[in-house]
Order: C-alpha cells, then sequence, then structure tokens
C-alpha cells in the first residue's frame, strides 16, 4: 500500500514548526518518529494535506538532567533513552518502560513526543508517565502550557494537546532515596502490545510504605491510574493478603475491552496478577536500595 | 542405487542458493525491473457479497500516469474463467470414492456479483505503483449487496442465498467413503464417544507476497511470465489456453520465491490477467501485491468443523472411526475436492482400525477462498483424530500414549493395506516405517513415560501444571501424476537437468545436484541444475504436496537410465570393450579394472553429435538429452510421532512449551541439514497454528485480521527447545529410498498443544476442542480466581 | 507530486537521485538505486524484510520516506561483504542454515549487525529477542539464533 500525496514540509526551528502547525491544522499531521503514522498513511487511514517532519529541529531532541527533574525533549529516540544511563540511574521505570516498545528498530526511530501523543491505549509511557507524575510542556504560537500526565490522556489516541500545538518537553521529577519501580507487562509475543501492563513506583521508609503509585496500560481508553489499589496497600502495608486484595481491587477499577487478542475478563485477570507482580518486584527493589 | 563410492546423497551440503540470497542478489519477482514497464494495483470489493450494477472508470482513465483502466466487463469477451479443476481428479479414485464434485470457476475479474471481501472488480495500469493506487480511488461504483452467506451453517440453510446461481447449491463437493462396516459398527462398540472438532481458519503467509510481471515480445509473439508460484507449468497452461496462444509460445518462470508453503500452489486471476496486459499493451506489465491484499485475496486454509464418533473396547482398542466434517471453502476452491479427499484419506493415521466411514461437505461461502497451507487437510483430521484418540484414553483412565501403542500397526505388519484409496487413485498401502518406535523414541528423548508421569505428580502436588501433548500421524507424499525432468551431457562434459520442480525455499538447486552427481559419479560442481522455468522442460507438474525429491529425483534418474544406455553403447564402441566391463568413473566411462582406459562425458557427447565425423555405433541416435516424466505408482508413507511438555500458568493460562520433540521419518535423506530445516520450519508454524495464528471474520463477512498487527506469526522469541530426530526407512517405492518431508513438521503441534494442556488440566476434567489453544480459556478452566491455584507459589515469569 | 532531489551515502557511496516525499526508503533504494536485496514484506512495520541500516542504527525502511534519508548514511544486505569477501555473519548464515528462502534474510542480516556491532557483549537470550524483531516463516529461527550467536563469539574475540 502506498501513502497518498501530501504537501512535505522540513521546519528546522520550533517557532517554524509552530507556524506550520497555525497554518494548515487540523488536515497537518506531525512526523515524528513515523513508527504509528506511517503504517496508517501506507494503508490509506490517515490521509494527511500537509505532513510537518520534526526530525530536523535538533532542539527537540535531548535528555536534560535538571536539579530535582529531567527533562526529555519531544525528538528523543526511544533507544536514546533506553541507552542513557541517565535515565536509568534517576527515573529507572522510564529505562523499563522503553524496554518493552516494540523492538530496537523501531525504537531507533520512534520517539517519547511521538508515543506520548499518539496515545495508544496499550503503550507504555503513558502509564509509566501517570506513575512518575510526569509533566508534558506543550507550546504554541500563543505560548506554552504544563499538563499533568494525568490531565493528558484523554481517551483513545486523544490527548488534551490542542491542533495548534506541539509537544516539546516532557519532565519527570527525579526519585527520592528508597524507591523502587517494576514496569510489567502481558503480551502475546516478545515487543506486542500489552494485553495488560503495570507500571509501579513505591518509596519505601523502613517498611513504610511513603508513596506509592500505580498506572496500568492497555486495559482502557487511557492509562488508568490504580487508585483503589494504592489506598489498599497505604491502609494494610504489604503483606501477601494486602497485595491481593490490592490486585484484586485494580482489576475492579479497569476499563478492559473485549477485542482480537482477549477478552474483557481476561485483561481485568491479567491486571489482578501483573498489579501483584509489579508490587512484589518494587517493594523488593525498594528494599535492595535502602 | 549409488554404490561403494562415498555419495553426495546423505550429505549436508552446503547449499548453492546461499551465496546470492546472502548477498541480496537474488531475484524476486519484486526485483525484476524492465525498461518501459507499467505497474498494475487492483481494486478490490468491500463487500462479501454483492452484485455489481456500475463501474464508472472514466476518472480513474484520465488520472495521471494511467495506461489504462479495466473492469470484468472489458475481458468478458477475452478471458474465460479459471476451470475449478485445476486439479484433476483421476478415474479411479471417483470409482472407490463417492463424489459430487460441481467446483465452481472462478472469473478473472467478476462482472455480475462478488463473492469475498478483497475479490477484484477493477484494475489499473499505470506508470508506477503510486498512482495506480492513487486511480483506484477514482474508480465509482453502483454495488448492490446481498446477504452475506458468512458461515458454512449460513451456507447450509435452505433459504441461503447461492453464491453461484449456477450450482444451485452452495456446496463445491461432496465425498463419502466407507471400510469395513463403517457406522454400523458403532451399534456393537462396547464404548462410544461423540465429539464436534474445530480447526480454525489460518494461512501459509510466505513472507514475500505473490507478484507476476510479464513481458510479451511481439516480433515473435512470445510472452514471458514470471511468477511467484509453486506451479510454472500450471500457469503456462492457463494463460497458453486463454490467450489461444500454443504452450510452446509461452513461458513462465519461477524466479527466486520467497516461501509458498501450499499458498502459491495454483493458478490466480493475476496469473493470466497480467499477462493478458502485457499482450494487449505491448509492453512489460508488472503487478505485485501488497501485504493487505495478501490477507484478503490468497488463499486461507484449514478451517474444518468435525464432527467425529468413536467406537471402542475395554481395552482401548478403536474399532470404528466415523466423521462427518464441513471445509469452508470461501467463495470458490482453486484444488477442488483436494483438502477434503486428503483428510478422509489420512484420518486413520497409524493406527489399525477396522471399521471406518467419513463423509465431507465443501462448503462455499463469502469469505477468501480455501486452498492448501502445508499439511492441507493433515493437519485438520489430525487434530480431530488425535484428540479423539486421548479422549478414549480419559474415558478409560488409560495413558494417551498406551492407548496409541496399543492401536498402532506394527512394524511387522508392513506393507498394510489399509481398505481406503488415495487421492490418486490408488489404495492406500503403508509402505514401511516403524510407528511404534517413533513413538517410543519421542517418549524417551523427553526422559520415558514414567518419568514423565512422576515428574507431573510430584508437581501438581505443589501446585504446578505439567502436560504431555502426543500427536501421531502418517503423510501421503511424493504423489502423482508426473514429474518431468531433463538432463543432458552438455558439450563441455557437464550434466545439465533440468525439473519442473519449483521450490520456494527448499533447497532444489543444492538437493538434486545431489541426486544428479551421485548418479553420473561426478563431482558435484560440474552438475548444473535449473528448475522453474517452462522453456528448459517441456512437461512439469510442481512442487506442493511434498513431492519433489521423489517425483523429480525419479524422473531425473529416468532421464539419466536412459542417457546411460547411450553412454555406455558409444564407449563401449571407441574402447572396444563390452558394457558388462564398462563402469562410471571420474566424470566418464571406464574400463573396470583398467585405470588407463577411459572417456571423458566431454569426449563421449562429442562422439554423439549428429553429422559428418560421429563416432555413434549403428543404432544409436545422435545426442546426449532426454526428458523424461516420473509418473510414480502411488504415494510413499511418511510418518511421525511428536511429543511436547508443557507447564500451564494458572494464574495467567500462558502455556510454556517445556521441550518439543519430533521422530520423523520420511526414508532416506538427500541433504539432511535441508530436511532438518523443513520440518523445523513446518513444525514452528504449526505452533502458530496451534497459539498465535487466527483469520476472522464478522457476521457480516467482513475481514478482521487484515495484516500483521492483528494476524501474529511466530517470531525468535515464542520458538520453545525443539528436537527433531530423523527415523530413516527407506522408501521400497524408489531406488533412492527417499520419500516426501516439505509438509510434516506442520501437521501435529496444534493437536499436541491441545492435548498437553488437556493433560495438564486432567484433575479439571478440561476439553479443549477446538484451535487455537487461547490463554484466556485456559486461564478460565482453572477459576474465576487467578490466585487461588497459586497461593503458595510465585507465578513462573512467562514474558521475558 | 513533484519530485525532489536527494544526496545520500549508500555503502559508503554517495548517491544522487530524486523521489516524490511519499516514496518510502525501501522503493527508493529498491528502484532508483537498484539495490534490490532489501525487501518489502509488509510496508506496516512489522515484518522487518525491510531492515537497513541508517546512521549505525536498524531502522524499517518501509516507514520512513526516501526524502527523510536525505545526507543520512546507509547500509543495505549489498554493502555488507567486501567484493567477494563475505561479511563473517554471511558465511556464519550458511554454516548455521540460517536462510531457505532468504526473504527474511535481509532483514536478519542488518537487525544482528546493529544488535551484535552496537553490544558485542551481547547474550543468547537477549539475540533471541533482538531477533525477533523480524520474521522468518521457513526455518524456525534455530538457524538464524545459533549464526548471530557464533557471530558475537567472533566479535568478542573469543
Amino acid at each position: 500500500m502506498k501513502p497518498a500525496p501530501f504537501n512535505y514540509i522540513v521546519p528546522t526551528s520550533i517557532d517554524e514548526a509552530l507556524a506550520l502547525l497555525e497554518e494548515h491544522a487540523p488536515d497537518a499531521r506531525l512526523l515524528a518518529g513515523g513508527q504509528s503514522l506511517v503504517p496508517m498513511m501506507n494503508f490509506r487511514l490517515s490521509r494527511p494535506s500537509h505532513l510537518i517532519d520534526l526530525n530536523c529541529i535538533s532542539d527537540l531532541a535531548f535528555i536534560h538532567d535538571n536539579k530535582d527533574h529531567i527533562s526529555i525533549g519531544a525528538m528523543t529516540r526511544e533507544r536514546t533513552i533506553e541507552e542513557s544511563s541517565l535515565v536509568r540511574s534517576t527515573i529507572p521505570l522510564l529505562s523499563e518502560a522503553t524496554q518493552h516498545i516494540a523492538h530496537l528498530p523501531i525504537r531507533s526511530r520512534g520517539t517519547i513526543g511521538g508515543s506520548i501523543s499518539n496515545a495508544d491505549p496499550a503503550a507504555e509511557y503513558p502509564a509509566a508517565l501517570l506513575t512518575l507524575d510526569g509533566e508534558m510542556l506543550v507550546r504554541s504560537k500563543k505560548g506554552k502550557r504544563r499538563i499533568k500526565a494525568s490531565d493528558f490522556f484523554k481517551g483513545i489516541m486523544d490527548t488534551a494537546i490542542e491542533p495548534n500545538e506541539l509537544l516539546v518537553e516532557i519532565i519527570v521529577p527525579k526519585v527520592p532515596p528508597g524507591t523502587g519501580f517494576a514496569f510489567v507487562e502481558i503480551s502475546r509475543r516478545h515487543g506486542d502490545y500489552a494485553l495488560a501492563g503495570i507500571a509501579a513506583q513505591m518509596t519505601l521508609s523502613g517498611k513504610t510504605v511513603t508513596n506509592l503509585r500505580l498506572a496500568a496500560c492497555g486495559v482502557g481508553p487511557c492509562p488508568i491510574r490504580l487508585n483503589d489499589a494504592e489506598k489498599q496497600i497505604f491502609d494494610d502495608g504489604l503483606t501477601e493478603k494486602s497485595i491481593q486484595l490490592a490486585a484484586r481491587a485494580a482489576a475492579l477499577e479497569i476499563d478492559p475491552k473485549t477485542d482480537l487478542h482477549a477478552t474483557a475478563d481476561y485483561r481485568r485477570r491479567l491486571t489482578a496478577v501483573l498489579t501483584q507482580q509489579a508490587l512484589l518486584k518494587a517493594k523488593e527493589r525498594a528494599q535492595e536500595i535502602s | 542405487m549409488p554404490d561403494s563410492i562415498p555419495g553426495y546423497i546423505g550429505q549436508s551440503v552446503p547449499r548453492r542458493e546461499d551465496k546470492r540470497l546472502l548477498r541480496g542478489e537474488g531475484l524476486f519477482v519484486a526485483d525484476i525491473q524492465l525498461p518501459n514497464m507499467l505497474h498494475v494495483a487492483i481494486a478490490r470489493s468491500q463487500f462479501p457479497h454483492a452484485r455489481i450494477k456500475d463501474i464508472d472508470l472514466s476518472k480513474a482513465l484520465s488520472a495521471e500516469g494511467v495506461e489504462l483502466a479495466i473492469s470484468g466487463e472489458d475481458i468478458l469477451e477475452h478471458l474465460p474463467p479459471i476451470s475449478g479443476m485445476q486439479l484433476t481428479t483421476p478415474p479411479g479414485y471417483q470409482e472407490r470414492v463417492d463424489t459430487d464434485i460441481q467446483i465452481p470457476d472462478q472469473p478473472l475479474i467478476p462482472h455480475e456479483k462478488v463473492r469475498f471481501v478483497g475479490e477484484p472488480y477493477a484494475l489499473v495500469v499505470a506508470k508506477n505503483r503510486y498512482l495506480a493506487e492513487d486511480a483506484i480511488e477514482l474508480i465509482s461504483t453502483n454495488f448492490d449487496p446481498m446477504p452475506p452467506v458468512a458461515t458454512t451453517d449460513d451456507a447450509l440453510d435452505r433459504n441461503a442465498p447461492l453464491l453461484h446461481e449456477n450450482l444451485g447449491r452452495n456446496v463445491a463437493a461432496i465425498l463419502h467413503t466407507k471400510k469395513g462396516k463403517g457406522a454400523e459398527a458403532l451399534k456393537t462398540a462396547p464404548h462410544r464417544l461423540k465429539r464436534r472438532f474445530y480447526h480454525h481458519r489460518y494461512a501459509a503467509m510466505p513472507m514475500e507476497c505473490r507478484g507476476v510481471v510479464a513481458d510479451y515480445d511481439a516480433r515473435t509473439d512470445t510472452l514471458t511470465i514470471w511468477s511467484s508460484t509453486q506451479v510454472v507449468h500450471w500457469v503456462r497452461r492457463e494463460v497458453a489456453n486463454s490467450l489461444g496462444m500454443p504452450e510452446e509460445n509461452v513461458r513462465c518462470i519461477a524466479p527466486d520465491v520467497g516461501g509458498g508453503f501450499g499458498g502459491k500452489g495454483h493458478v490466480y486471476p493475476e496469473d493470466i490477467l497480467v499477462a493478458y496486459l502485457a499482450r494487449r499493451l505491448r509492453r512489460p506489465v508488472k503487478w505485485i501485491e501488497d501485504r493487505h491484499e495478501h490477507f484478503l485475496n490468497s488463499t486461507h486454509s484449514r478451517d474444518n468443523i468435525y464432527d467425529v464418533e468413536i467406537g471402542f473396547d475395554n481395552n482401548g482398542r478403536i474399532e470404528t472411526v466415523v466423521s462427518d466434517f464441513v471445509v469452508d471453502s470461501g467463495a470458490y476452491s482453486p484444488i477442488g475436492a483436494g483438502i477434503a479427499g486428503n483428510s478422509i484419506a489420512h484420518m486413520l493415521g497409524p493406527y489399525d482400525i477396522p471399521n471406518y466411514e467419513a463423509s465431507s461437505k465443501i462448503v462455499l461461502t463469502n469469505r477468501t477462498p480455501n486452498a492448501p497451507y502445508r499439511g492441507a487437510g493433515r493437519p485438520e483430521v489430525g487434530f480431530a483424530m488425535e484428540r479423539a484418540v486421548d479422549l478414549v484414553a480419559n474415558e478409560l483412565d488409560l495413558d494417551p500414549a498406551e492407548v496409541r501403542f496399543r492401536n498402532m500397526i506394527k512394524a511387522d505388519q508392513m506393507p498394510y493395506s489399509v481398505g481406503l484409496t488415495y487421492r490418486d487413485g490408488v489404495p492406500i498401502v503403508y509402505d514401511s516405517g516403524d510407528y511404534p518406535k517413533a513413538l517410543e523414541r519421542a517418549l524417551e528423548e523427553l526422559g520415558g513415560l514414567k518419568s514423565i508421569r512422576k515428574r507431573q505428580k510430584d508437581a501438581l502436588s505443589q501446585g504446578r501444571y505439567i502436560g504431555l501433548g502426543l500427536g501421531c500421524y502418517v503423510e501421503g507424499t511424493g504423489v502423482g501424476p508426473f514429474e518431468g525432468a531433463r538432463v543432458k551431457i552438455d558439450a563441455t562434459g557437464k550434466i545439465v537437468v533440468a525439473t519442473g520442480a519449483c521450490p520456494q525455499g527448499q533447497g532444489h538447486e543444492t538437493v538434486f545436484a545431489q541426486v544428479t552427481a551421485d548418479l553420473w559419479k561426478v563431482p558435484i560442481e560440474d552438475v548444473y541444475v535449473t528448475v522453474a522455468d517452462t522453456a528448459h522442460v517441456t512437461m512439469g507438474y510442481g512442487t506442493l504436496a511434498s513431492r519433489s525429491t521423489v517425483t523429480a529425483s525419479g524422473a531425473i534418474q529416468l532421464a539419466s537410465d536412459e542417457i546411460k544406455e547411450k553412454v555406455f553403447a558409444i564407449a563401449s564402441d571407441i574402447l572396444e570393450t563390452g558394457v558388462q566391463d564398462l563402469e562410471l568413473r571420474d566424470s566418464g566411462v571406464g574400463v573396470k579394472g583398467v585405470p588407463g582406459m577411459h572417456i571423458s562425458f566431454r569426449d563421449i557427447a562429442t562422439a554423439a553429435r549428429p553429422g559428418w565425423g560421429h563416432k555413434r555405433p549403428e543404432g544409436i541416435d545422435a545426442g546426449l538429452e532426454v526428458t523424461s516424466y516420473y509418473e510414480p505408482p502411488t504415494v510413499t508413507w511418511s510418518y511421525a510421532s511428536n511429543a511436547a511438555i508443557v507447564e500451564v500458568n494458572p494464574a495467567t493460562g500462558q502455556v510454556l512449551i517445556e521441550n518439543y520433540v519430533e521422530v520423523h521419518d520420511a526414508g532416506v535423506l538427500v541433504n539432511p541439514a535441508i530436511a532438518d530445516g523443513q520440518v523445523k520450519g513446518g513444525l514452528v508454524q504449526g505452533l502458530g497454528g496451534g497459539l498465535l495464528e487466527e483469520i476472522t471474520y464478522d457476521e457480516n463477512g467482513q475481514l478482521l485480521t487484515g495484516s500483521f498487527m492483528d494476524y501474529l506469526l511466530p517470531s525468535a522469541s515464542d520458538v520453545p527447545p525443539i528436537t527433531v530426530i530423523h527415523q530413516e526407512t527407506p522408501s521400497p517405492l524408489n531406488s533412492l529410498g527417499v520419500k516426501g518431508l516439505g509438509e510434516g513438521g506442520a501437521i501435529a503441534p496444534p493437536v499436541v498443544i491441545a492435548n498437553a494442556v488437556c493433560d495438564a488440566l486432567r484433575p479439571f476434567k478440561a476439553e479443549i476442542n477446538s484451535t487455537p489453544v487461547r490463554w484466556g480459556d485456559v486461564a478460565a478452566i482453572f477459576g474465576d480466581d487467578p490466585f487461588k491455584a497459586t497461593s503458595t507459589t510465585t507465578t513462573p515469569e512467562m514474558d521475558e | 507530486m513533484d519530485e525532489q532531489s536527494i544526496s545520500l551515502t549508500v555503502n559508503g557511496t554517495e548517491q544522487n537521485a530524486k523521489a516524490e516525499p511519499r516514496m518510502s526508503l525501501a522503493d527508493f533504494l529498491r528502484e532508483r538505486l537498484g539495490l534490490t536485496g532489501t525487501h518489502i514484506g509488509c510496508e506496516h512495520g512489522v515484518c522487518g524484510a525491510c531492515t537497513v541500516i541508517c546512521d549505525g542504527m536498524a531502522v524499517r525502511s518501509c516507514l520512513m520516506f526516501a526524502v527523510q534519508a536525505e545526507k543520512k548514511e546507509i547500509k543495505t544486505i549489498e554493502g555488507l561483504a567486501d567484493g567477494d569477501t563475505m561479511h563473517p555473519l554471511q558465511t556464519l548464515f550458511s554454516e548455521h542454515r540460517a536462510l531457505q528462502c532468504g526473504f527474511c534474510t535481509p532483514g536478519m542480516l542488518m537487525t544482528a549487525v546493529d544488535l551484535v556491532d552496537n553490544n558485542p557483549s551481547i547474550t543468547p537470550p537477549e539475540i533471541k529477542i533482538g531477533m525477533s524483531a523480524v520474521l522468518c516463516r521457513c526455518t524456525g529461527y534455530e538457524g538464524i539464533l545459533k549464526a548471530v550467536e557464533a557471530y558475537a563469539m567472533q566479535i568478542k574475540g573469543v
């Protein structure tokens, strides 16, 4: 399948890209890594009149170490994030999530900004960012705004980005000492979209859980924060029984669908299993660090 | 048989094909670029069933770069449909098997109605594929949708709309056969069990899609067609017939073909259409199928529902098998009743069963047509039979392995007359082999039955679920009607071979070089092999049905034998020695025991020339070139026993295959490494069929799985530890002792997995009688609570 | 659509050719530069047969537009051998029976080269995961994994 014709433009600065968006929205599409967009264009399911290629804007690709947070340019390749020792040492959940994304050649081109903007319900980064309490920095010709992950993902392939806006940066707070993490998922084959996935981050002070964030992917129209599961752990701690109860709670607070690959019921079951796994793994890692 | 000199047969000679393929210098049909070439895009139906009221091509015709746009109506006068009888049924078959066969013809482009989502209704020829696809979108159509016949139940309903009005029914064929007392014998069976089994729809899915390039030479009125096909001679025949040209003027070549597995084993409309377009436009024309088209338009397979009843005694001896099965053939049936015929012939497997009755309906539905895919009816019937054997064992509380041993035909019963007729019209006789030994070896390889059962028991007491799955089958291989080969001793003394075989990765150029080198006692470098080109062999059949090693070698041997007579006659004359004192040696003929007396093939070839100065004795015609056709007496029987140990995760239902063993017997192996690759490759395809691959339609006949995002092929991570053991019982049916093996690996894995999971879940009396085996279904067997079965164990890491 | 000029390096040689923006890198390599060794199996980025190396990393050439390869260094299967001397991985593929029909082979080779050359201490389980990026329908993967493992040993200097 060959794509339908389009006008191709390559801005070399963020301002240029914003001007183009202003001019050509909503029929224009932004080309980041292309690993999700180009297949859709090849199927002729996506037929943008204008394709704005972001790959020549060097200002959009970076990983910066700031005092209390890491900032990542939207056009940073997934592979770069995977290989970054800075990310691994400061926000390791993001490293682990990246390893589950498709395959290495896809990660060579795929970008964090592209993945987040695409907002596939089964994608790893949206759930990871929800757990990491990340923020998205979005710019338009009129200015810029920061959107928390919890406000950013609205539905299936739907985010808070306006048609004239460009996601430029992802801001992730560094984790406090004593923090363990886990990103676990089950997919039919290695590299496939998750049937269900859990991103967990837990801070322990001695035996007390001082912080716990859990998010699930693949089991709702967008990543789902597992509030009930978290509450169960805060209430009753990390005993085997409490973890199982938390896992069961997680299975009930999600909104999974039945599709070709799994039924809604099965996704609930996997969510419970993975929540238990994630909690145990995060706990183990938190204890190792302490 | 080649004698004491260590020959090439039996050696894992490195493949000749490798060098060019590894360097990116292979030639696949999409690689062919000819000057002035045009490109085809095809407009495909979005309706499963609709009348074509009107097709307006005017906007497409005036689009940029477009040379031609046609619909079914435009070719109505020029191009007949492809006959429904591409695969012929020999008279012997119809005498012994009840058949009612009316296979519908397949129009190249329909003009009255479309019958499946993806069926062509028009095409565009343009400067490049991008522009051709743009033009397709400018075609406007008026279709009158009809109620879809989405399933076989729909099709068989009394009030169902007819797909092919002229047939009067939605059934392409009905087959029936009986052995012994047939179903009557059930009445006196001590035990009976009845089940329905379903083997789902999946497909060959080669990595290279199909494609055709055609080039017409007006000066000589000849056509050259390159097609990614398994049957170059069939393509030539159909094109020649359709275009009213002598076969001699039509050449069909299959260049490097990127996998076929049966899906490229018949003539498709595009094979003929592209040839027609090249001749009409007087320019080379190229059509390359893209993957989405492949899902819609290249044949699917399997998709059988089996109703089976078994009669057996207290010892687990199976007395009677009755089966009634329905094949969802889609809108057409390119290989006629072949798949069902195979299933019927293979159901009794390696077992000694006195009574059998089988009926089959090949049903037409508004789905992509169904044609053979690796196994061609044997995986479907194997699933039903091998599940049934396990169920018999369960009823009697016997070990499924034991039940198999009790029913298997023993080595000393060979050759064994089955009492049924094969597709070639000949009564089935299993010619050689040791079925129980294969099963024994498979079990041994896994640690032995006793230790497996002990492991299983111990595991269960720890809350772990381990199962043993078995799958045993026999496979008729090397089927006729024939294969052709031309053998020539070239003027330079080299042996030049061409055969009608059409490889798609089987390494034929290497394998047939080995066979020929041994026949002529020459170094393998002195043998040149051409495959898949109708210009080099007048008549040929092709590569499908696990037949080429047997049939092409047979033809090479026949032709070689005939040339050898001449060669020896000429050598005898020149060396003034009796033929009985001569032998093949050192790329020529020499006198036995006399090193100095020798004449090279090169000199013999010179002597054999026609005209002045020839050195042929009286009565010997000129030339050292013979084309022969090997017509095998009947099929020769390969077989295998598969055994696998799986562990089921009670929390997630995931099935981990710990170890998969196949003991496989295809007689003498010409190239063991190639043979091993064929079996293992087929095996992994079978695992895909059992666990991952699934073609799904909705209730309206719309295809839901149209890309690799939805249709999951096994990747490297999905392959468990596999052991293949080759048991080599030579075939008594040909002098090389070879049998076919291309398909075997793919036959048993689905039923082995189902049996293994059921075995692991014996405490729950689980029955899995359909494929694919789904994790969700397995998990549900444990109940709703994923934590119940594993309160003392951590869930094993399955994904990494 | 108007064609644009593209200037890039392929297998060490500078190339200049034209393509309209929607032409994929895969089609460009095959049709404009005559390098038909890179194969197209799906055009949706899943099968991996089209994998080439771009600026040192394996990428799906069916998911890049040719115009995006401007000034990039591309390596294809045709660039592996050095004249008549095969690349060690090519030799190992043949020895380990890592190919049958050869259609996925370009994708397998280029993916493996990226995997191993960029991470010489790669382990067999990591190779298995890494090579899951490319689909093969013929071999069942055993020979492919063995060949890549042997290549890794060679590169590591074992």
